[in-house]
């Protein structure tokens, strides 16, 4: 009604201070939007047009189209480097999902009821999460080590001396050792993950179980685990994510070439030693090349996000 | 009554081995770091007998432990201000500001945790270059905000919008703007969400080790996982450095744990439970 008295103004002042707040939220964004543009997307999606370039040095400008991918697929040069990286990061990657993961699933259920010293043994658990890689890394080499060998003696001490091994020595040995390491420092994770989804469980439920008599396996396998299918999922693409781009506990314990004869070489240490450190002896990266074995990465990495998040969006809708 | 008993029982033999597991290689490397190099050989497991602290004071005078301290806090704490002063701004906006623009842009920082700001590596080298940081500290910060955005915007995004509306209303009634709301209601409630991004920050930012290998060589520059790296490969030989370096490196943290063990862990899960 008060428009018939002055129709003009509060309107224009409405329009005004809308205007206003929009620019106050743009400002509330700008900072971080600049910086994760600039030094997160930009630098991606830039990396995915210079795998389409070649040149020696920090300016590969000679455009090749595809070529770097068709090397990267055929050329035996670098073929045979780029299938077994790929291969190996799926070996890490399984041996996390299955032995990490398992085990993070076992301690949670035998931490997600209360008893004497439940915390403490949660802490010890979660412990090396808190180590940097690189250090867990060269812990383990050296306690390997079979000059030294600590877990060696031990072996011997339980009359294991035939498992005695030089663990980090062997082609078929190397890449699983490592492997348990990484599992060593991480399984923590899964296991507060899981720990925080039984815990969410109603204890009248499982009494409920109890009561008809089920076995704790029973209601460990009919009754804890469908409802722990969010977590499960949460912890597999999280298990994926992280240990696709695995870097520092190779570089530790196997060096950037992935040694004994790249049996350990990973996308990421591939990735290291054509596109930043140089191939020994030429030692020029080759940052076109380096760049289109990021971009495959990223690919793989997609493909895995995507078949996830089809099939965690289908059990949402398979659950309402 | 038997049943659980021995249940019991098996849930203690499970935890103590696995403890145990964890245990035995950081009390190798803390009580080796004390013995000279023979007695490491000789008796890995014992106290140290002919206790020494050669191996510290090599890696601090040899090695400048001091500077990559310096180095490894000041890009800790001036990347962790302000990954929660930027993120915390960009998630009050995405929180509060309803159009299509916060809607696509809470998507595109939620990307980033699926996808690893290393892969575009090479093209920050680059960048790094042309804005001649390259062999600084300084030019690790940028990149650790940039990492950190994801993480904080998804976990304070969340954390705002569950906040009361009305607190906001009964604010913006009185006449308050934006950001008199920001920094007098929104931040102090903020410091649980806060915290749980920092330590999730901290940790990554303090470990990491691929950016410092990538971007700075001199040793004015190096952070504590870079120098722990150089470090180590001099010293294969003499184990009694070797593990005291690495001491060095991982005590620090591993204290800081036992402390705040519930707040460490609540902050590293963070990137999986909401809030």
């Amino acid at each position: 009604m008060t428009q018939t008295i002055s129709p003009s103004r509060p309107k224009a002042a409405f329009l005004s201070s809308q205007v206003r707040s929009k620019i106050t939220w743009v400002f509330f964004l700008l900072p971080a939007l600049v910086i994760y543009i600039t030094f997160m997307a930009g630098p991606l999606f830039d990396s995915l047009r210079l795998s389409f370039y070649t040149g020696e040095g920090y300016t590969p400008t000679k455009f090749v189209g595809l070529s770097n991918y068709i090397d990267l697929f055929t050329n035996p040069l670098w073929r045979s480097h780029f299938f077994g990286a790929v291969k190996h990061t799926f070996i890490f990657f399984f041996i996390h999902m299955l032995v990490q993961n398992s085990l993070g699933l076992l301690f949670a259920n035998l931490l997600s009821s209360e008893f004497r010293g439940r915390d403490v043994f949660r802490t010890i658990i979660f412990a090396p999460a808190t180590l940097s890689v690189l250090v867990t890394g060269f812990l383990w080499t050296l306690i390997l080590n079979p000059q030294w060998g600590a877990v060696n003696k031990i072996l011997i001490a339980m009359n294991l001396k035939s498992l005695a091994l030089p663990w980090l020595g062997r082609e078929n040995l190397a890449l699983p050792i490592i492997s348990l390491t990484s599992v060593w420092q991480w399984v923590g994770m899964p296991t507060v993950l899981f720990m925080a989804g039984l815990m969410g469980i109603s204890e009248e439920l499982l009494e409920a179980a109890r009561m008809d008599g089920a076995s704790e396996w029973i209601i460990f396998w009919r009754i804890k685990i469908p409802l722990l299918k969010p977590v499960l999922g949460i912890v597999a693409i999280l298990t994926f994510v992280d240990n696709f781009n695995a870097f520092d506990v190779i570089y530790a314990m196997a060096g950037a070439k992935g040694e004994p004869a790249y049996s350990t070489d990973l996308l990421a240490t591939f990735f290291y030693r054509t596109g930043i450190a140089g191939e020994h002896p030429v030692g020029i990266p080759n940052m076109g090349m380096g760049a289109a074995i990021a971009t495959m990465t990223f690919m793989i990495l997609l493909v895995g996000v995507s078949i996830w998040l089809y099939f965690s969006r289908r059990n949402d809708a398979g659950d309402e | 009554m038997r049943r659980i008993r021995i249940s019991l029982i098996f849930k203690y033999l499970i935890l103590t081995a696995w403890s145990l597991v964890v245990l035995f290689p950081l009390w190798t490397l803390v009580v080796n770091s004390f013995k000279p190099q023979r007695e490491i050989f000789r008796d890995p497991f014992g106290f140290p007998k002919n206790f020494t602290l050669a191996g510290y004071q090599a890696a601090w005078k040899t090695g400048r432990f001091d500077i990559y301290f310096i180095n490894s806090l000041i890009v800790t704490i001036v990347s962790l201000s302000l990954i929660l002063l930027v993120g915390s701004m960009a998630a009050y906006a995405l929180a509060k500001w309803r159009s299509r623009l916060t809607t696509f842009l809470y998507l595109f920082f939620i990307a980033g945790l699926m996808i690893p700001i290393r892969l575009g590596t090479i093209d920050l080298i680059r960048l790094i270059k042309t804005l001649n940081l390259q062999d600084s500290i300084w030019s690790l910060v940028p990149i650790y905000i940039a990492m950190g955005m994801p993480i904080a915007t998804f976990v304070l995004t969340a954390f705002i919008k569950e906040l009361p509306g009305e607190m906001f209303d009964a604010a913006k009634v009185d006449g308050a703007s934006e950001w008199q709301i920001f920094i007098t209601i929104v931040a102090p409630l903020m410091r649980p969400a806060l915290a749980t991004v920092a330590i999730f920050n901290m940790i990554k930012i303090w470990n990491d080790f691929w950016f410092p290998l990538v971007l700075i060589r001199s040793e004015e520059s190096r952070t504590v996982a870079l120098g722990v790296s150089l470090l180590f490969g001099q010293y294969r030989t003499d184990w009694t450095r070797a593990l005291a370096v690495l001491s060095l490196a991982a005590v620090p943290l591993l204290i800081l744990y036992m402390l705040l063990a519930r707040e460490f862990i609540k902050g590293l899960t963070a990137g999986a439970v909401k809030g």
